[in-house]
C-alpha cells in the first residue's frame, strides 16, 4: 500500500459505488463492514437522542444559519486556499495549494466540530459537555465552544499528557473548563476517551460527550464529518475559482481522521481526483513504534465502532507512537477504513523524520509554521507531487500542469518547543530544552 | 423473529437458566459472583471460583482482562490491569472456566468486552468456551443490534447470551434485548460503571419490572451490589443478584479465604422473605 503508484480513482469498486450514488454523504451507521455501535446499552438511548437531534438540526434552516454565522463571524471562515509557490519546488514542481485551517480561531479545524456539537448539546437541553484530548487541541476547542455557549466543560486528559502539555491545560482552565488527569491504563488519549465514556454513562441525563474526531459510535463519524464538510466544500469552490479546474490530488493527515474526512468530502465524488490520507509512521512502521492504523492494523472494535485498530493477538489495544500527539491514536474513523478497503482513498505512513523535514520546508519556503500533525500531510504531499511530476514528464506534460491540495489542518505554535528540540535550536541547558525533550507542546 | 424463537427453543438447555431455576426452587434468588481471570494468577482465580461455588454462588462470571474496560470502575480496572501486566492471555480464560466447572456444579459464564472475541474469531471463541464447560457470555459492549455473528455461534454451541438492559433502555430496546437474551437478562442497576455503592438505586426495581414485563423469566441485577442487605433487597424482586467489585476487593485484600467468607455472608441475603422454602437453603 505504501507505494501505491497512482490512480486510486481507477479502482473498480470505487466506480461501482459511484454509479450507485455518492460517497460524500454516507449516512452511517455502517460504512461497508465498518462503523456501527459497539457500545454499552446504557448509552444507546443517548446516541439515539443525539442522532435524532442531529437529523432534525441539519434539516433546520435556523440551525444551518447559526452554524454559518458562527463559521463566518467567530471562526473566521472561509479559510484561505493559499498557493505555496516556493514549497512547490520541493514537490516536483507541481502547483501546491494549502487549505488554511490553521487560520481558524483556536488554530485548527477542530473549531468546526465543537461549535456544531455544542449547539446540538444546547438543543438537547444538556448543560454540560465532556471531551477527551491528547495534545490539548480538541480540549481547548471544546472549552472555547463551552465558554461561548455558556456550557459547563470537563476535559479528560491523560496524566502524562497533562504534564507534557501544561500550557494547554492552563489554556483550558483560562477558558473556564475543568481538566481531569486520567491515571488509568496507559494514561494517554485512548484512556482519556475511556474515562470520558465512564463519565458519560453516569451523567448522560445532563451531559453531552463532545467527541473530537470522526470515530466512535454512530452517529459520531457521520456527524463529525458533517461539521467538517465545510473544509472540502470551500476548497473545491476555491480551487475551481483560482485554477478553473479540479485538483489532481488531495492530501490530509489522519489520526482519527476528522480534518481528512472533511476535505475528502469535497472531492470523493470526483473520480479524477486522487485522494491520500497520511498516517503517523512514528519511528517507522517496521519498528512497531507508530500510529499507522490502516497501514498495519487489523479490523476490530474500539470506542464504539468497528474499524482498523492497532491490537495484539489477544485483541488488546496496542499503544501508538508519534511525534505528533494529535495523530497518536491506535484507532481510526470507520469511514476511512471503508474508503481504504474499496480503494477510493490511499493511506500511507509518514515517519516522524519525514514529517519534520516537511515542517521545516514549509516554515522556510512559505513563512507558515504548520502543526506537526499537518506536517505529515505536507510530507505526503511532497511525495505525491513528485509522483505526479514524473507522470507528467512521461506523458510529455509539465509538472506545473498538475495541482495538489494539502489540508493544513492546524498551526504549529503549540509545537515550537518540540520542533526546536528536534532541530537542536535550543541551548541544551535552557528550560525550553527540558520541555522539548519531554515532548511539551507550548 | 428467528433469534427469539431460537432463544425459546434453547432456553430449556441453558446452564445459566438451570442454575437460576434451581435457586428459585429453593425459594431464593441466585447469587452470581464475578472474578477477573488471572488476578492475581490463573490458579488463584480457579481457587477463588471454587470457593465462590462452595460457599453459595450459583453462577460465576469470569471477566477477561481488557485494555479498555469502559464499563468498569477503579477496583476492577486495577485488578484487570494487574492481570494483564502479569502476562494474562485471553486463551487462559478457558483454563479458568474448565478449572471451575470440573470441580463444581456452578454455571460459569465469561464476561468480556467484545474485541478479544472478535480477534480470536467469534466461532472459535465460542467453540473453546463450550468445550471448557462454559455456560455462555455476558457482553457489556455488545448490543443485539451488532450481534449477528454471536447469535449464530451461541446457537451452534448451545451457549447463553446475556445482554444488558439499563435504566435508560426504551420499551422497544428492552423488548429487543429480552428477546435476544438466553439464560438471563442482566439488569444494570444504575447509570454508571462497576463499583460498590452504599445503596441500591431505586431504578433497579423499575428495570427488572420492565424486563419482566417484556417477557424475561430470569432477570439478575448487577452494578453497585456489595452487601448482604443489598442482596436481600434485590432478592425480593429479581431472580438473581450479581456481585463484582466487593469480591474483587476481597481477592485483593484477603485472597481465597476472604472470597469464601464474603460469599457466605452475601448468600444469607438470598432467601425470599415471602417464601418458605428459603429455610432449606
Amino acid at each position: 500500500m505504501a507505494d501505491a503508484p497512482s490512480g486510486n480513482a481507477d479502482n473498480k469498486a470505487a466506480e461501482a459505488f459511484l454509479q450507485d450514488g455518492s460517497f460524500r454523504h454516507a449516512p452511517g451507521p455502517y460504512f461497508g463492514s465498518f462503523g456501527g455501535r459497539w457500545m454499552p446499552e446504557s448509552l444507546i438511548a443517548a446516541l439515539d437522542e443525539l442522532e435524532e437531534t442531529f437529523d432534525k438540526a441539519r434539516n433546520d434552516p435556523e440551525f444551518r444559519a447559526q452554524i454559518a454565522d458562527l463559521n463566518k463571524n467567530y471562526s473566521g471562515r472561509p479559510s484561505l486556499l493559499t498557493e505555496a509557490k516556493r514549497f512547490s519546488e520541493h514537490a516536483g514542481g507541481v502547483r501546491v495549494f494549502l487549505k488554511r485551517e490553521d487560520l481558524n480561531h483556536t488554530g485548527s479545524h477542530k473549531i468546526n466540530n465543537v461549535l456544531g456539537q455544542a449547539l446540538l448539546a444546547r438543543r438537547m437541553g444538556k448543560t454540560r459537555i465532556i471531551a477527551e484530548t491528547g495534545a490539548g487541541q480538541h480540549g481547548v476547542a471544546s472549552a472555547t465552544a463551552a465558554a461561548l455557549l455558556g456550557l459547563e466543560c470537563v476535559v479528560y486528559m491523560g496524566a502524562e499528557d497533562c504534564r507534557r502539555q501544561a500550557l494547554n491545560v492552563a489554556r483550558m482552565e483560562l477558558l473556564g473548563a475543568t481538566v481531569i488527569p486520567v491515571t488509568s491504563g496507559s494514561q494517554t488519549l485512548k484512556d482519556a476517551i475511556n474515562e470520558a465514556l465512564r463519565d458519560w454513562v453516569a451523567n448522560v441525563a445532563n451531559t453531552h460527550y463532545l467527541l473530537g474526531t470522526a470515530a466512535g459510535a454512530h452517529p459520531f463519524p457521520a456527524m463529525v464529518r458533517y461539521f467538517h464538510e465545510v473544509i472540502g466544500e470551500e476548497a473545491r469552490a476555491q480551487i475551481l475559482e483560482q485554477t478553473g479546474r479540479l485538483p489532481d490530488a488531495v492530501c490530509a493527515c489522519i489520526g482519527g481522521g476528522s480534518n481528512a474526512i472533511g476535505i475528502f468530502h469535497g472531492f470523493l465524488d470526483d473520480p479524477s481526483v486522487r485522494i491520500y490520507g497520511f498516517e503517523a509512521g512514528g519511528d517507522g512502521v517496521e519498528t512497531g513504534r507508530h500510529a499507522a492504523t490502516i497501514t498495519l492494523g487489523k479490523p476490530g472494535v474500539l470506542h464504539g465502532a468497528r474499524s482498523y485498530l492497532m491490537q495484539d493477538d489477544d485483541g488488546q489495544t496496542i499503544e501508538s507512537h508519534s511525534i505528533s500527539a494529535g495523530l497518536d491514536y491506535p484507532g481510526v474513523g470507520p469511514e476511512h477504513s471503508y474508503l481504504s478497503d474499496i480503494g477510493r482513498v490511499s493511506y500511507e505512513p509518514i515517519t516522524d523524520s519525514e514529517a519534520m523535514d516537511a515542517f521545516r520546508v514549509l516554515c522556510r519556503t512559505e513563512g507558515i509554521i504548520p502543526a506537526i500533525e499537518s506536517a505529515h500531510a505536507l510530507a505526503g504531499g511532497i511525495k505525491v507531487g513528485q509522483r505526479l511530476a514524473a507522470e507528467a514528464a512521461e506523458s510529455g506534460e509539465t509538472a506545473a500542469d498538475r495541482i495538489v491540495i494539502i489540508n493544513l489542518s492546524g498551526r504549529g505554535d503549540k509545537d515550537v518547543a518540540t520542533a526546536a528540540e528536534w532541530f537542536n535550536l535550543l541551548d541544551k541547558d535552557s528550560a525550553e530544552s527540558e520541555i522539548g525533550k519531554e515532548g511539551e507542546q507550548l | 423473529m428467528s433469534s427469539a424463537q431460537a432463544a425459546d427453543k434453547a432456553q430449556t438447555t441453558s446452564k445459566s437458566a438451570a442454575a437460576i431455576d434451581k435457586a428459585r426452587a429453593e425459594g431464593r434468588a441466585a447469587l452470581i459472583g464475578y472474578l477477573p481471570a488471572g488476578y492475581p494468577t490463573v490458579e488463584q482465580t480457579i481457587a477463588a471460583g471454587i470457593a465462590l461455588a462452595e460457599n453459595g454462588a450459583d453462577l460465576i462470571e469470569i471477566g477477561i482482562p481488557y485494555s479498555d474496560p469502559v464499563m468498569d470502575g477503579q477496583v476492577i480496572q486495577a485488578a484487570t490491569t494487574e492481570a494483564l501486566a502479569n502476562g494474562f492471555h485471553v486463551r487462559q480464560v478457558f483454563d479458568v472456566v474448565e478449572g471451575i466447572t470440573s470441580k463444581t456444579d456452578a454455571a460459569v459464564l465469561v464476561m468480556t468486552y467484545w474485541n478479544p472475541v472478535v480477534r480470536m474469531g467469534v466461532d472459535e471463541f465460542s467453540r473453546r468456551l463450550a468445550e471448557a464447560g462454559g455456560a455462555g457470555l455476558i457482553t457489556p459492549d455488545l448490543i443485539p443490534d451488532e450481534a449477528a455473528e454471536w447469535f449464530e455461534a451461541s446457537d451452534k454451541y448451545g451457549l447463553d447470551r446475556v445482554f444488558l438492559v439499563a435504566p435508560s433502555s426504551t420499551a422497544e430496546r428492552m423488548q429487543r434485548t429480552v428477546d435476544a437474551s438466553r439464560g438471563f437478562v442482566y439488569a444494570v442497576s444504575i447509570m454508571g460503571v462497576t463499583g460498590a455503592r452504599t445503596s441500591v438505586s431505586s431504578a433497579a426495581k423499575d428495570v427488572v419490572s420492565a424486563a419482566h414485563g417484556a417477557g424475561a423469566e430470569r432477570v439478575c441485577v448487577g452494578l453497585g451490589v456489595s452487601t448482604a442487605d443489598q442482596v436481600r433487597e434485590i432478592a425480593a424482586y429479581a431472580e438473581g443478584v450479581i456481585v463484582g467489585t466487593a469480591l474483587v476487593a476481597a481477592v485483593r485484600d484477603g485472597g481465597v479465604d476472604a472470597v469464601a467468607a464474603l460469599t457466605k455472608d452475601l448468600s444469607t441475603g438470598l432467601a425470599r422473605e415471602t417464601g418458605h422454602a428459603g429455610e432449606e437453603a
